[in-house]
């Protein structure tokens, strides 16, 4: 099969294993295209994509971005900050203004979780969820997927470790989707305070050890503390959080085997991870950003590729 | 189903030396060729040209798979997007002699669509073309092979189906079908 069962990217809660496979698997045919002398095909060229961000953002923009320029879409670019939305224009009409002048796609962040899911029946574009609130962002898990297939090969029976501020984390929710769907076993690990209630009604454990929970796993995907989204003090304070829960170089060299540690960034450095352990032979960090390219590609030709 | 037979196992034999002594001797030492078989199914005759020139030769010639599925002009227009296969070239065309290798050329529409991702490669100095077969009379695009196997006069309504040993075929062969109308 060569098509999605989507046309829009909304979460990795929608998709199919068989849709998760399919974007993997081009994103390795569009690795190699990103990595010739010349770095561009011309799948997209008659396309045009609003990437609308609500929200601040560097990577991921710039990922969907490149993605993009390296299909030959055109490319339009909206900030919430200097717009109409302060004027107090509706999502929808700020939206359907910008499809009057023949936008086809969008790639849209929102603060609001549901977001893209309330513009995908409003609009006729395909929509393409870059993060939407504390709800999810499929096109991070399907990279951090990629990732770790790169490095461990198959996901079946893997054993993946969320660590950190899984409570308002995005990407710890669409990595769990992604990840189950890919047959691997995945257990979260955290303060009390930052895990969500119900997380083990999505089939993960909970450790509370990081200890234990590093000696247990293959992949550390570790996670951000989310302050811009705290209203209230979680912890008491981020040098007694980075005691608890900060991942140095020392650690790792201790367990027994190789494990692979992740970041979706921006890493705080000396917070959930200390210099020496993200600049380490075990990081994956910078492979995750250059693959974000290689499956955001992937998703835009899937998405754009399917007719109606 | 209607099939005729139009080269078997004996005839693509002979065919393949014939395209090895071309080569050699438009070609003489190879010192700045390269090949590039089509994917997906010219790189099997691509597979049998590099052998069978290093049997009469001895002379490797650098060889890779060229991918064209992100180049192709049908991109939106089929009901599903195509799956790209792989793309495996170890080296920049710039400056070398190419011949791009494929089983038929039919429209030519696929070797445009390669010529443009080959490019990617770097400029090449010189491009030539080698199908097996070349189906005249159903051409979009003005493409003709420098090296051809057989021409066959064919009809939209017609297949030409290339059987290899390699793919579990009982013989290499090659065959002209009836599309199938349900």
């Amino acid at each position: 099969m060569s098509q999605l069962s989507t046309r829009h990217l909304l979460g990795i809660k929608e998709l199919s294993e068989a849709d998760i496979r399919l974007v993997l698997e081009t994103a390795t045919n569009f690795k190699e295209v990103i990595n010739r002398p010349i770095k561009k095909v011309p799948s997209l060229r008659d396309i045009t994509i609003a990437n609308i961000f609500f929200e601040n953002s560097t990577r991921t923009r710039l990922s969907f971005e490149l993605a993009e320029k390296r299909l030959s879409a055109d490319v339009v670019n909206f900030s919430s900050s200097n717009s109409s939305v302060n004027k107090g224009e509706t999502l929808v009409d700020t939206v359907n203004n910008i499809l009057a002048m023949k936008v086809d796609m969008v790639v849209m962040r929102h603060a609001s979780p549901g977001a893209p899911h309330f513009l995908s029946k409003n609009v006729p574009a395909n929509v393409i969820n870059a993060g939407d609130g504390t709800h999810e962002h499929p096109t991070q898990a399907l990279l951090d997927a990629f990732s770790m297939q790169e490095k461990l090969g198959d996901l079946t029976g893997k054993k993946i470790a969320i660590i950190g501020d899984i409570l308002h984390s995005r990407v710890a929710l669409s990595n769990i989707f992604c990840l189950q769907k890919l047959g691997a076993e995945v257990r979260v690990c955290g303060p009390v305070t930052l895990i969500p209630k119900y997380i083990e009604s999505l089939g993960v454990k909970v450790e509370m050890d990081l200890h234990k929970i590093l000696a247990w796993c293959d992949v550390a995907n570790v996670l951000r503390i989310q302050l811009e989204r705290q209203q209230i003090k979680y912890f008491p304070s981020l040098r007694e959080y980075s005691l608890y829960y900060g991942i140095n170089k020392k650690m790792l060299d201790s367990l027994k085997k190789e494990i692979v540690v992740m970041h979706p960034g921006p890493i705080n450095r000396g917070v959930e991870l200390s210099s020496d352990a993200a600049d380490s032979a075990h990081s994956i960090i910078l492979d995750q950003v250059e693959n974000g390219v290689a499956v955001r590609m992937a998703v835009l030709y899937l998405l754009a590729g399917a007719k109606g | 189903m209607q099939k005729r037979l139009v080269l078997d196992q004996q005839q693509i034999d002979i065919t393949l030396k014939r395209f090895c002594y071309q080569l050699i001797e438009n070609h003489d030492d190879f010192e700045n060729t390269v090949f590039l078989g089509l994917q997906p199914r010219g790189t099997l005759l691509l597979d049998k040209i590099v052998a069978l020139l290093q049997e009469i030769s001895g002379v490797t010639v650098p060889s890779g798979y060229l991918d064209a599925t992100f180049h192709r002009d049908d991109f939106r227009r089929r009901d599903f997007p195509l799956k790209a296969n792989e793309t495996k070239i170890d080296f920049l065309v710039e400056g070398k002699k190419v011949v791009l290798i494929d089983d038929v050329l039919y429209k030519g529409r696929s070797v445009r669509a390669a010529m443009d991702a080959m490019i990617a490669f770097g400029r090449p100095q010189k491009v030539e073309l080698m199908v097996l077969v070349d189906r005249r009379l159903t051409r979009d695009y003005p493409i003709l092979p420098d090296y051809y196997g057989v021409t066959v006069n064919t009809l939209d309504s017609q297949y030409v189906v290339v059987e290899w040993v390699a793919q579990g075929n009982p013989a290499d062969a090659i065959w002209i079908t009836e599309k199938v109308t349900s």
